[in-house]
């Protein structure tokens, strides 16, 4: 009989399937079971939202090897589109089952495409003036938002930029957007088990992503753009496939944001947002999906365990929070203390398996 | 009328914006990294002239001097724990680093001074000069605002091109190994570069405070960012550069506030750095750098 023989990098994408599935299973018995605290049930869609932008953000950071700090901007746009949709269709498609999925698609969509649009001009900009770039986008994106008003009534939609009084909106007219006072009376349709799955096709799209061809291009332009360019690659077209696959996925993720929400508003989209969900991204490990949607739900829950344990101690989580990240970064990007680790790690290998080569571990 | 009155205002501003943009700059073009956290020394440089003046009582001109001190020390011991071990890695690891550093002393500044804004007794204490039989007033904060920033551009200008330790400054932003090779000492010239943006930073606190007085610990973030992109905006590494691009946003702020929309002012900022860096991505005064292969 022939030996059944897994690729690495299927046994490494199924090795994540199995974990969240894994994690979905534990944390449904912990539900049925009544184990769960009401803050850990409260937090359930936000690990899913934030697994899923930091996971596409690795994409375009870990991936295509580019700094991006619009990450917010493009769930603010996933977030908007999808909450009008789903409000102004709410009476109409009353099934949540139908509604939900045209939301999230909607959102991924309308994101993509600004996504796609900003990518264009702006990805001829490398490294930190591309991450200044994104972040500005970002802002602008939440400005806009934040100062949007847009209204409905019998003679169709109205927009302005000014002020509610400005729509000149009939009597039966009814406000979409209200200002920086956000959209409200969206469905609460995202749950966790919607957003489960949703982070499951993240995860399967995004894995078959990187080990396709496209993916392998994407990473070529990664390690030695000129090399790239000169077999023939098209920079400019895989840069634009890999930053709009990553707008879309952050633009469902702000869907399923806002449908967790009694009110939408622009103002929680700003750039502290972008640099978390970075942070996820490098503390989970640049290139890692896995990494990336570990880091996010542990770094999601932590603060929220330390504001739990006392009030004196939650006083500090934060400032904890960002001693843990200047450690980490210097533990893990020094070359000096890295080897250090590296070596005392080998050696305790070598104390516990001393008969066995061990196999270079495959990276992920 | 309004339109002078806008314009010096946006001028102002922008001399503020110009302060902090000197920070930003020298620290890109000789440590090639973006200190975020160089907007929250402001905040900390805010914070210790308030402390100074509300608590102990002091002078404001020698709060300010104490100020600058204490940001001096501050910047030295950020760059020293934070940033040196990271002096090979890559420019991502250096940068979430900087942003571990902002959260840090924006959240030490949470701890010690609470949520509550202070309000912001102003340093300058001059006369408001009035013109055309009082249809302008211009702040003395403003002015305060605009020669100090002439004066500071001017000098360090001199500093780094007439200077020794300046001199070194341009060959470690040129090429760090040959300049280490020269004998030049990279790391001294790296702290250096660091205790002359946290000092400007502490100046740049002072003005901005006392121009817009409410001070809380995220006061320095947004100035932060918009300094960058003012530093930016007129290339960075560039002294005059950080000058022009620090005058342009204010500038643009402060008459897209007052003539488009209040909500918009900002989109607009940063709609005009995304204009200028697709036409001129090195910026208005920037260098352009051939990539080698």
């Amino acid at each position: 009989m022939k030996k059944l023989k897994i690729k690495p990098s299927t046994r490494s994408s199924f090795t994540t399937y199995a974990i969240v599935t894994a994690a979905f299973i534990a944390v449904q018995i912990m539900i049925s079971t009544g184990s769960a605290s009401n803050m850990f049930k409260g937090l359930l869609i936000p690990f899913c939202v934030y697994s899923i932008a930091a996971a596409s953000l690795n994409l375009t950071v870990g991936i295509l090897g580019e700094l991006s700090l619009g990450q917010a901007g493009f769930m603010c746009i996933g977030a908007y589109s999808s909450a009008i949709f789903s409000v102004c269709t709410k009476d109409t498609i009353t099934s949540a089952w139908i509604r939900f999925p045209i939301a999230l698609l909607i959102g991924g969509i309308f994101a993509a495409i600004f996504g796609i649009l900003i990518g264009i001009p702006v990805l001829r900009l490398r490294g930190d003036y591309l991450a200044i770039v994104t972040l500005a986008f970002g802002e602008i994106i939440k400005n806009v938002f934040n100062a949007l008003y847009v209204g409905y009534d019998s003679s169709g939609l109205h927009f302005s930029l000014t002020s509610q009084g400005d729509l000149n909106l009939a009597p039966d007219g009814k406000m979409l957007i209200n200002g920086a006072l956000g959209v409200k009376g969206m469905p609460q349709d995202s749950t966790f088990v919607i957003g489960f799955v949703v982070l499951l096709l993240t995860l399967i799209i995004l894995y078959n992503f990187i080990y396709s061809s496209t993916g392998r291009a994407v990473m070529s332009i990664r390690d030695n753009r000129i090399a790239a360019e000169s077999v023939g690659l098209n920079i400019t077209k895989y840069k634009l496939i890999t930053f709009g696959l990553t707008a879309f996925l952050a633009g469902v993720a702000g869907a399923i944001f806002s449908h967790n929400l009694s009110t939408l508003q622009a103002s929680k989209f700003d750039y502290n947002l972008s640099i978390l969900i970075l942070v996820f991204v490098v503390l989970g490990g640049i290139g890692s999906i896995r990494g990336s949607v570990i880091a996010a739900i542990v770094l999601t829950y932590l603060p929220e365990v330390l504001r739990k344990l006392n009030s004196d101690f939650g006083k500090y989580r934060m400032l904890i929070y960002s001693v843990v990240l200047i450690v980490m970064m210097i533990f893990t990007s020094n070359a000096k203390i890295r080897g250090f680790f590296a070596a005392s790690f080998a050696k305790l290998k070598g104390l516990i398996i001393k008969d066995k080569n061990t196999p270079a571990k495959e990276a992920e | 009328m309004a339109f002078l009155d806008y314009l010096i205002n946006g001028i102002s501003l922008g001399s503020i914006y110009a302060v902090i943009a000197l920070g930003y700059t020298l620290v890109y073009g000789i440590a090639k990294m973006l200190n975020f956290a160089h907007g929250d020394v402001i905040m900390v440089g805010g914070y210790v002239i308030f402390t100074m003046m509300s608590n102990v009582g002091l002078n404001s001109y020698v709060s300010v001097l104490i100020a600058m001190a204490a940001c001096t020390v501050l910047g030295i011991t950020i760059e020293k724990i934070a940033y040196k071990p990271l002096r090979q890695s890559t420019n991502l690891a250096v940068l979430i680093t900087a942003i571990g550093v902002s959260y840090f002393l924006q959240n030490i500044a949470l701890i010690i001074f609470g949520e509550k804004p202070v309000t912001f007794k102003s340093v300058i204490d001059l006369p408001k000069i009035t013109l055309f039989d009082g249809q302008i007033v211009i702040k003395s904060e403003a002015i305060a605002s605009i020669i100090v920033s002439v004066v500071i551009v001017v000098g360090l200008s001199l500093f780094v091109n007439k200077t020794k330790s300046g001199r070194a400054m341009l060959a470690v932003s040129e090429d760090k190994d040959a300049a280490r090779l020269m004998g030049i000492n990279v790391n001294r010239t790296i702290s250096l570069t660091f205790a002359i943006g946290s000092g400007l930073a502490a100046i740049a606190g002072a003005l901005l405070c006392s121009s817009y007085p409410v001070l809380s610990n995220t006061t320095g973030a947004m100035p932060g960012i918009k300094a960058f992109v003012a530093a930016v905006f007129g290339g960075i590494g560039s002294i005059p550069g950080a000058m022009v691009g620090g005058l342009l946003i204010g500038v643009i702020e402060i008459l897209g506030r007052a003539y488009i929309s209040p909500q918009l002012a900002d989109a607009i900022v940063f709609a005009v750095l995304i204009i200028v860096l697709i036409v001129r991505p090195t910026g208005i005064l920037g260098k352009k750098v051939n990539e080698k292969v």
